[in-house]
């Protein structure tokens, strides 16, 4: 039996490594200079979509990303990595979404895709990490969910079998089929690119990225797998009023860089006599002992 | 009192124990009904309730919502997202707070989906305010300023959900503080006809298999935290960690980068995405202090730092700062410990 996988994928900017280079004078964060990165936990959901694919010849997975048009390098990606296709949904209209109004956006786009038995995807991005848009895709579409996810055991019969990671704990769980399921950071790292994969992908593009290369288009239009989706809200039918600002109840008040109040150190060297009398005083003011 | 626009607190709990998460929230929750003038409420799902409220009306709890069903024991999403739905759609609650747990962040998003209100996840304040609308200029009174870190914690976001309610929030546990209100405090238990509120249907996925272990971490209970970070360099080295713990009696905490490289459990992770800590004494060795790090342990009363980058991040705000190899000082702190303690 084989499946329809579509896989949630986010491009982020890579906020686990913001050194002194991305700190402007006045203490904000200087984003370009950050690498836009594949999700790391959407990584984690990709190679679950693959092993599937493993244990379920002829399944099919497609990578579902929103974002700006050059978020189709997230596409690729996954194309090297072992995937069927790919659409990046991508519309002017979508700025400004919170999670609400990208879950909207993104379960519009699931709807448009039609055919689907799991939709996959990391159970956070790093940029926001809110775990809310794969449970509320879920609920817009009417589909149970599997979250935190840590290894999908099997998919027969319209079930699935998956071990989540819980609290101090593991629980496994039986779900039918179709469902949302997130995956958490604790589940098997990716497969990297394949070197076959990358050979036939390269050249994949969305058209936005390739509108002013006749060459490439021409190129492109005679060998279809080459092509990546670009959805609009207008393709994927969606209300604008549940789009961008206008469909997120939740609105940012305020927003203020993380500045920590310096205290005066007492500085000591690996020095056995500092070392010993800081040991005194901590025991003497009954810090310690 | 009004029995709509109050407080409500989802209340997790395992083996018959409320969970530490929701009766922090509920302190909070006391709190933040006493400024607006309403009723704080506690909603509980589950199987074994007959007791539950001798561990939640202390905490000033008015009215205990309970769903008693062996088959909403253990939890799972659709059937407790209908109850909360439902239950929602009839009491209208202004706020409703849930633990940011794997409960709670599971549960939280389908809710707030159904009922279009906004849900912030994280968050490490919670205040009331007023708000201006900077495009319409429309004026809103008694906000929940909702409170986060964002973008990897390089950021505190301020979020209000002026228009939709409820407005929803999770917190981690160990981020508010707990108190007992009034160890005699009463209030009404209203008991929930579940099959009103939750349809068969939403009981499609079974649970075959579950293996919960009492952690045996007590990070947020020990009044001295021995973190290892990056810096440390080596799982033998992290072992000086532990020796130093048990001669000072103390806790051992890791940063994220610590467990990531598999130094450390994931239930040792300080920070943000861990625990937050206030101990004591927090001796932070070979962390350099990234700011999820410091957002989890900046509330310590004595923060050495030991580390061989004189110049690293976290000595900023730390008491000590002990320039040197983690292989070198560690050693000494035991000896000197263990030579001047009775």
């Amino acid at each position: 039996m084989s499946l329809n996988i579509i896989v949630l994928a986010k491009q982020v900017p890579d906020t686990r490594n913001v050194g002194k280079d991305a700190m402007k004078e006045d203490g904000t964060i200087n984003r370009a200079v950050l690498p836009a990165i594949f999700n790391p936990e959407d990584l984690n959901a990709l190679e679950q979509a693959l092993k599937l694919k493993d244990m379920y010849p002829g399944s099919r997975i497609t990578i579902l990303t929103m974002g700006p048009g050059r978020a189709a390098e997230i596409v690729r990606e996954g194309l090297y990595r072992g995937a069927d296709g790919g659409i990046v949904l991508s519309d002017r209209a979508f700025a400004g979404s919170d999670t609400l109004a990208t879950s909207y956006a993104l379960s519009a786009a699931v709807r448009k895709i039609g055919d689907y038995d799991i939709i996959i995807g990391g159970r956070q991005a790093i940029d926001g990490d809110t775990a809310q848009v794969g449970p509320q895709i879920a609920e817009k579409l009417g589909l149970p969910q599997v979250t935190y996810a840590e290894e999908i055991l099997s998919a027969e019969d319209g079930k699935v079998v998956v071990r989540r990671r819980i609290e101090s704990g593991v629980e496994t769980v039986k779900a039918p089929m179709p469902l949302v399921i997130t995956v958490n950071g604790s589940a098997d790292a990716c497969r990297p690119r394949n070197a076959k994969a990358l050979q036939k992908y390269k050249y994949a593009a969305a058209p936005s990225e390739i509108a002013a290369d006749e060459e490439r288009k021409a190129f492109i239009a005679a060998r279809p797998y080459l092509s990546i989706g670009e959805w609009s809200a207008a393709h994927v039918e969606a209300d604008l009023g549940q789009c961008g600002l206008a469909g997120s109840p939740t609105k940012v008040k305020a927003i203020e860089n993380v500045v920590f109040t310096a205290k005066e150190a007492r500085r000591l060297d690996n020095d056995d006599s500092q070392l010993e009398q800081l040991i005194k005083e901590l025991i003497a003011n009954h810090t310690i002992g | 009192m009004a029995k709509e626009n109050n407080i409500i607190v989802y209340c997790e709990f395992e083996d018959g124990k409320v969970a530490d998460v929701s009766l922090e929230l509920l302190t909070k929750g006391r709190q933040l009904a006493d400024k607006l003038g309403v009723r704080l409420e506690a909603v509980v799902a589950g199987d074994h309730l007959d007791k539950i409220e001798d561990q939640i009306f202390p905490y000033g709890v008015d009215t205990i919502y309970k769903a008693e069903d062996s088959r909403l024991y253990p939890y799972t999403s659709l059937p407790h997202s209908s109850l909360l739905i439902n239950l929602f759609r009839e009491i209208k609650p202004q706020i409703a707070f849930m633990g940011a747990t794997s409960i709670g962040r599971d549960l939280g998003p389908r809710v707030s989906s159904c009922l279009h209100s906004g849900l912030t996840a994280d968050c490490t304040s919670l205040e009331i305010g007023d708000h201006t609308d900077p495009k319409t200029g429309k004026s809103y009174e008694n906000l929940l300023y909702q409170i986060r870190p964002a973008f990897g914690g390089n950021i505190v976001a301020t979020i209000v959900n002026p228009d939709c309610r409820p407005q929803m929030a999770t917190v981690r546990e160990g981020v508010m503080k707990r108190e007992v209100r009034d160890s005699n405090y009463k209030g009404e238990i209203v008991d929930l006809d579940v099959n009103k509120y939750v349809r068969p249907e939403d009981f499609c996925v079974e649970i075959i298999d579950r293996h919960v272990e009492k952690s045996k971490v007590n990070l947020k209970g020990s009044p001295i935290v021995v973190a290892g970070g990056y810096g440390v360099g080596s799982k033998e080295n992290f072992d000086l960690l532990y020796q130093l713990a048990e001669t000072l009696g103390a806790e051992v905490g890791a940063s994220r980068a610590a467990v990531d490289a598999g130094w450390a459990d994931h239930d040792r992770q300080i920070g943000q995405t861990g625990v937050t800590v206030r101990p004591k004494l927090y001796i932070a060795c070979g962390i350099s202090g990234q700011i999820q790090h410091i957002a989890g342990m900046q509330e310590s009363s004595i923060i050495i730092s030991v580390n061989s980058d004189p110049e690293a991040p976290i000595n900023t705000i730390a008491d000590y700062v002990i320039t040197g190899r983690i292989e070198d000082v560690l050693p000494k702190l035991i000896k000197y410990y263990k030579k001047n303690s009775k």
